[in-house]
C-alpha cells in the first residue's frame, strides 16, 4: 500500500473517492488479518499458554487446546474472513495487484458490497471477542500485568505514528506524528519530508540499520529525550495519537491507559493489548467503509497524465510506519529506491528491549532454563515474529545466546535457541 | 497408520508463504491431525539443534519456502535435505528464485553500496559495512555470508517436488497435502498443486485474434472487463505460465505477472514470452516492429519477474 | 602481442538452410576467407531460431551468437524471417539489460548467392567480438554464484 502511495506520487496523481476509500477498506482487512495472525498465533501462545510452558505446547495449536475448539474456529473464521476481502479487491489475499498509480484495478460490486458488510459487521464482533479474552486471561491474571508493567520489559522512547487531521490513529494516510517520552507532540511532518526527521545508522554486527530521529541525533542504544530512538507499531501509534477514530476502539483505547497508568505507556509488553484495540478500530473502519454511499462507485482510478518524477509513499504497516521512496525516469521505470520497514523503524529499541530483559529475568544465581529464554524472547516478539520482513535478506528464526558474565567479566553460563 | 512428521521452513522469503498455510484456514486442524509438525520457526518455538539432532529422513516431508541468498540459508536447505525424506520446494521464491532473485541485477557490493551508502536516509560517513564477524567486548558476533547471487533451492539442493505461487493458491496446497497423506504424490521431480496447461486456458477472457500494435502498461488503460488483456495491448504472461492460480490476477483486472513460473517443457519463461509477444506484433518492417517494442519498457523485469535465478543466464553481468 | 588480441571468440552461427547456409558453403567452396570463430548450425528456417538458443549459446559460453536468414519475402516459409524479425529487437533489448552488449548478437539477411555479404558479416562479427573481450558466461558470470562474500 505504501508502494501504491508512492507511485500516487511519483505521477503526480490522486485517486477518486471510490479509489481512495476502496484502498482504505481492503488496507483495513489487511490490518484485520494481520493482526489476528500476530495476536493468535504468535503473541497468544506467550500469554494464553503461559510463558513458561513447554516449546511443543506454546503455539498456536496449543492456544487452541486452551481457549477450546469454539473460540478458536472463531480465530480462524474472521482472519479468513478478513483475507477473502482482500482477495477480493486484489485477486489474491497476499500480494494483491489492485493497486496502480492513480487508484485501483477494480470496482466493487454491489453484490461483493453486501458480502464485505457481512463479513466486516462479524469482526467487530470478533475484534470485542478479542478485546474480552485478553480482560479475562491476561488482565484477570495479576502476574501477567506485573510482567508487562515490570521494569525489564519497559524503556522510555519517542513514538512515532501516522494521524489524521484531529491526530487520531490512521493507518492509510496523514501526518507523521512524533511524541517525547512525556507524550508531548515533538513533531509532526508530512511523509514527503521523511529525510529532514528521519537517519539511518550502519552497524557493523548487523544487515538491518538503525533508524533515528535525526533531530535528537543517534547517542547509541540507550532510550531517554537525549537519544534518538524511537517506536513504532500499535504502542507507538496509540502514544504518538490522540485517540481512535472509531466509537468501540476509543473506549477500550481509554481503558488500556487507564489501566496501564497513563499516557505514554512505555512497557513493551503491552504493544499486544494496543494491537487489539486496533483490531477493533480495523474492523470498525471496515465495517464503516463496507455501507459508504460511494464505495460501489465504478470510477476508481485516475489515469495519470504527468511526467512521473520522484515521490514518497507513507502508510502504517501492522508492525510500524512504512516509508517507500522511488525516483524515477521519464517512463516511470524505478532507478533508485529507498525503503524504511515498519520493524526497522524499531531495530534499535528491540536490541535494547532483549538486553533489558535478559538483565532484568537473570541476577546472580539465575538458572537459565527455558521459560527464561523464552521470556527474553517475548521482548523481541511483541514487535515482530521475524526479522526477515525487515531485512527482505535473512531467514526469519530467531537465533539467540545468552553469555551470562559475572561482575568479573568471567562468563558463567551460555544458553541458546536456533542456533547451531 | 504413524503421523507425518512435517518441518516447514523459510530461507530469503517475504512471510506470504506462512500466510498461504495459514489460508487452509480451518484444515489446518486437519493437518495438525494427521501430521506432526516438528519445525516451523515463524509458528513454533523450536531449537536448530533440535534439527541437527535428528537422524537422516527423520522428517517426512519439508515445505521449503523462500530463496537462497546467505549462507545460512544454504547451511539449513542442506540441513533438512539431509534429515527428510521428501524436500518440497514451496512457493515461487524456492522454485525460481522469485521476487528476491530479481536481486541477482546485481552483485553483493552493488547492493551494499546501495544501502549503507547512497540511500539518502543513511548516515554512515565512516563507510561502514556489515562484517561476517565482529569482535565486541564480550566475544565475537557473527553474520551470514551474503552472496553475489540469489539461488533457487534446486540449485542449492536436490528437490523433489515443486509447489509454485506467489504465494501459492490455498486450494493447491490443501490438494497437495492430501496427496502427500495419501501417499499419493507423482514421480519425484514433478512440479505439484499446478494445473497441466497455461494460465490462459484457465482465463474466462475472451480470445480472438491476437494482432497488437502498441503496448500499454497498466496505469496507462482502463482495459474492457470481457476481452484478454494481451489483445488489449497489455502484457500479460499468461500464455509463458503454468496454470494452477485460477487467473487470480486476471479477475482483479490485471495482466498475468507469470508467478506460476513457466509452462512445463519451457526452459526459461523470458524467452518464452519474448516469442510470444514478438509473435503478436503487427508490424512487418524494422522500424515498425521497433516502435512497437519501444512500448516494452522492462522485459527483464516483466519477463523474470519470478524467475531470473532460474533463468538460462541465472543473473545480470556486472 | 597484447592479451585482447591473442582472444579467439568463439562465435555461434544459426544460418537457414536454404540460404545463408549455403551462402556460407559456397564462400568455402570459392574459397573466400573468413575467420574461422563462427560455429555454425544448421537451422530449418530463421523463424526456428528460438531465443531460448541464444540464451542458451551464451549461457554455454558463446562469446557473440550470429542469427542469419532469408531476406525478407524470401522465407521458404514465408513468415519465418518476420517472425526472427520481430523477435531480435525485444531479446536485443532484454539481453542488453542482462549486461550484454548488443553487437554480440547480430540478425542478418543473407542469400545463397551473397558468399561475399557472408564472409564480411564473419569477419567484421569476429572483429568486434574480439574487441569486446571475452564474455565466458560459463565462467566467469555464474562464477558468482558460486562465490562467497
Ligand atoms: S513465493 Fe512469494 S509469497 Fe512466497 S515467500 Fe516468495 S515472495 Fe513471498
Ligand atoms: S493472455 Fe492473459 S488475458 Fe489473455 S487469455 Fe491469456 S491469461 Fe487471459
Ligand atoms: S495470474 Fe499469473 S501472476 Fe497471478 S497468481 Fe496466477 S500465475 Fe501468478
Ligand atoms: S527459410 Fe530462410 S529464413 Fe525462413
Amino acid at each position: 500500500m505504501a508502494s501504491c502511495k508512492a507511485t500516487d506520487a511519483v505521477y503526480h496523481v490522486e485517486p477518486p473517492p471510490a479509489g481512495r476509500k476502496l484502498r482504505e477498506l481492503f488496507y483495513s482487512a489487511h490490518y484485520v488479518h494481520s493482526h489476528i495472525a500476530h495476536f493468535y498465533a504468535l503473541a497468544a501462545p506467550d500469554f494464553v499458554v503461559g510463558p513458561e510452558a513447554p516449546p511443543a505446547e506454546r503455539n498456536i495449536l496449543g492456544v487452541v487446546a486452551k481457549v477450546g475448539l469454539e473460540i478458536g474456529g472463531q480465530v480462524i473464521k474472521h482472519r479468513a474472513y478478513a483475507q477473502e476481502i482482500q482477495a477480493t479487491l486484489g485477486g489474491k489475499a497476499t500480494h494483491p495487484v489492485c493497486g496502480l498509480p492513480g487508484g485501483m484495478s477494480k470496482a466493487l460490486t454491489e453484490e461483493e458490497r453486501v458480502n464485505v458488510e457481512a463479513k466486516a459487521k462479524s469482526c467487530v464482533e470478533f475484534g470485542k471477542l478479542s478485546a474480552k479474552i485478553f480482560n479475562d486471561v491476561v488482565l484477570a491474571n495479576k502476574a501477567y500485568v506485573d510482567l508487562i508493567l515490570s521494569d525489564a520489559y519497559t524503556h522510555k522512547t519517542y513514538y512515532m505514528g501516522l494521524v489524521d487531521a484531529s491526530n487520531k490513529v490512521n493507518f492509510y494516510d496523514g501526518a507523521i506524528r512524533v511524541v517525547d517520552q512525556g507524550g508531548r507532540e515533538f513533531g509532526r511532518f508530512a511523509p514527503a519530508d521523511y529525510l529532514e526527521h528521519v537517519g539511518e545508522r550502519v552497524e557493523p554486527w548487523s544487515y538491518l540499520k538503525f533508524p533515528y530521529l535525526r533531530k535528537v541525533g543517534w547517542k547509541g542504544f540507550v532510550d531517554g529525550p537525549d537519544s534518538g530512538v524511537y517506536r513504532v507499531g500499535p504502542l507507538g501509534r496509540l502514544n504518538a495519537s490522540e485517540g481512535m477514530a472509531t466509537p468501540l476502539a476509543q473506549e477500550e483505547y481509554e481503558r488500556f491507559y487507564a489501566t496501564l497508568g497513563g499516557k505514554p505507556v512505555h512497557n513493551t509488553l503491552a504493544t499486544h493489548w494496543a494491537r487489539l484495540v486496533e483490531l477493533l478500530n480495523a474492523a470498525e473502519r471496515l465495517y464503516e467503509l463496507s455501507r459508504d454511499d460511494e464505495i460501489t462507485e465504478p470510477k476508481v482510478r485516475t489515469i495519470p497524465t504527468a511526467r512521473p518524477t520522484e515521490g514518497v509513499g507513507v502508510v502504517e504497516a501492522p508492525r510500524g510506519t512504512l516509508f517507500h521512496h522511488y525516483q524515477t525516469d521519464e517512463k516511470g521505470l524505478v532507478r533508485k529506491v529507498n525503503l524504511i520497514v515498519a520493524t526497522g523503524n524499531n531495530h534499535a529499541a528491540i536490541c535494547m528491549s532483549v538486553k533489558k530483559a535478559a538483565q532484568g529475568l537473570i541476577k546472580a544465581g539465575t538458572k537459565i532454563t527455558q521459560g527464561i529464554l523464552n521470556k527474553v524472547e517475548m521482548a523481541f516478539r511483541a514487535y515482530d515474529p521475524c526479522f526477515a520482513c525487515a531485512t527482505h535478506s535473512l531467514p526469519g528464526e530467531m537465533p539467540l545466546e545468552l553469555l551470562v558474565y559475572d561482575a568479573g567479566g568471567q562468563l558463567v553460563q551460555r544458553a541458546t535457541q536456533n542456533m547451531d | 497408520m504413524a503421523k507425518l512428521k512435517l518441518a516447514l521452513y523459510w530461507a530469503a522469503t517475504c512471510g506470504g508463504c506462512e500466510v498461504a498455510v495459514l489460508d487452509l484456514n480451518e484444515k489446518i486442524l486437519d493437518v495438525a491431525a494427521a501430521a506432526d509438525i516438528y519445525l516451523w520457526p515463524v509458528a513454533m518455538d523450536y531449537k536448530y539443534k533440535d534439527a541437527e539432532a535428528w537422524p537422516d529422513k527423520f522428517i517426512d516431508v519439508c515445505l521449503f519456502n523462500g530463496a537462497i541468498r546467505n549462507s545460512e540459508g544454504e547451511h539449513l536447505a542442506k540441513l533438512l535435505r539431509a534429515k527428510s525424506k521428501v524436500m518440497v520446494a514451496f512457493g515461487s521464491c524456492a522454485c525460481f528464485g522469485g521476487i528476491p532473485g530479481l536481486a541477482n541485477v546485481a552483485d553483493r557490493e552493488g547492493v551494499f553500496a546501495r544501502v549503507y551508502g547512497e540511500t539518502p536516509s543513511t548516515d554512515n560517513r565512516d563507510g561502514t559495512r556489515p562484517q561476517t564477524s565482529f569482535a565486541v567486548p564480550e566475544g565475537e558476533l557473527t553474520l551470514p555470508h551474503f552472496y553475489d547471487t540469489v539461488k533457487t533451492l534446486g540449485q542449492t539442493v536436490p528437490v523433489d517436488y515443486f509447489l509454485p505461487g506467489c504465494p501459492p493458491a490455498a486450494k493447491q496446497i490443501w490438494a497437495v497435502v492430501q496427496a502427500i497423506v495419501a501417499g499419493q504424490l507423482p514421480p519425484p521431480g514433478s512440479f505439484v498443486g499446478v494445473a497441466e496447461k497455461s494460465v490462459c486456458e484457465e482465463c474466462p477472457r475472451v480470445k480472438e485474434e491476437k494482432k497488437v500494435t502498441a503496448f500499454l502498461r497498466p496505469h496507462q488503460v482502463i482495459p474492457q472487463p470481457e476481452k484478454c488483456l494481451l489483445e488489449q495491448g497489455l502484457v500479460c504472461c499468461g500464455p509463458a505460465t503454468r496454470g494452477g492460480c485460477g487467473a487470480q490476477c486476471i479477475n482483479a483486472n490485471m495482466p498475468c505477472r507469470g508467478c506460476y513460473g513457466p509452462t512445463e517443457r519451457v526452459t526459461d519463461q523470458g524467452a518464452k514470452m519474448l516469442s510470444a509477444i514478438a509473435s503478436i506484433i503487427d508490424a512487418s518492417d524494422e522500424a515498425g516492429v521497433k516502435k512497437v517494442v519501444d512500448q516494452i519498457v522492462d522485459p527483464l523485469g516483466t519477463f523474470y519477474r519470478f524467475g531470473l535465478p532460474n533463468s538460462l543466464l541465472t543473473r545480470v553481468r556486472v | 602481442m597484447s592479451g585482447e588480441n591473442s582472444f579467439e571468440p568463439r562465435i555461434i552461427g544459426f544460418l537457414c538452410r536454404w540460404c545463408s547456409y549455403q551462402g556460407a558453403d559456397l564462400a568455402g567452396t570459392s574459397r573466400r576467407h573468413y575467420p574461422s570463430n563462427m560455429v555454425p548450425v544448421r537451422v530449418m528456417c530463421s523463424g526456428r531460431v528460438d531465443p531460448t538458443f541464444v540464451l542458451k549459446a551464451i549461457a554455454d559460453g558463446a562469446d557473440g551468437v550470429l542469427i542469419c536468414g532469408c531476406h525478407p519475402g524470401d522465407c521458404h516459409y514465408q513468415s519465418g524471417n518476420f517472425n526472427a524479425m520481430r523477435r531480435y529487437p525485444l531479446l536485443m533489448k532484454a539481453l542488453e539489460q542482462f549486461g550484454i552488449e548488443k553487437e554480440r548478437v547480430r540478425l542478418e539477411w543473407i542469400s545463397a548467392s551473397e558468399s561475399e555479404k557472408f564472409a564480411l558479416v564473419v569477419k567484421e562479427m569476429t572483429e568486434t567480438v574480439r574487441r569486446l573481450g571475452p564474455l565466458e558466461w560459463n565462467r566467469r558470470v555464474f562464477q558468482k554464484g558460486q562465490r562467497k562474500t
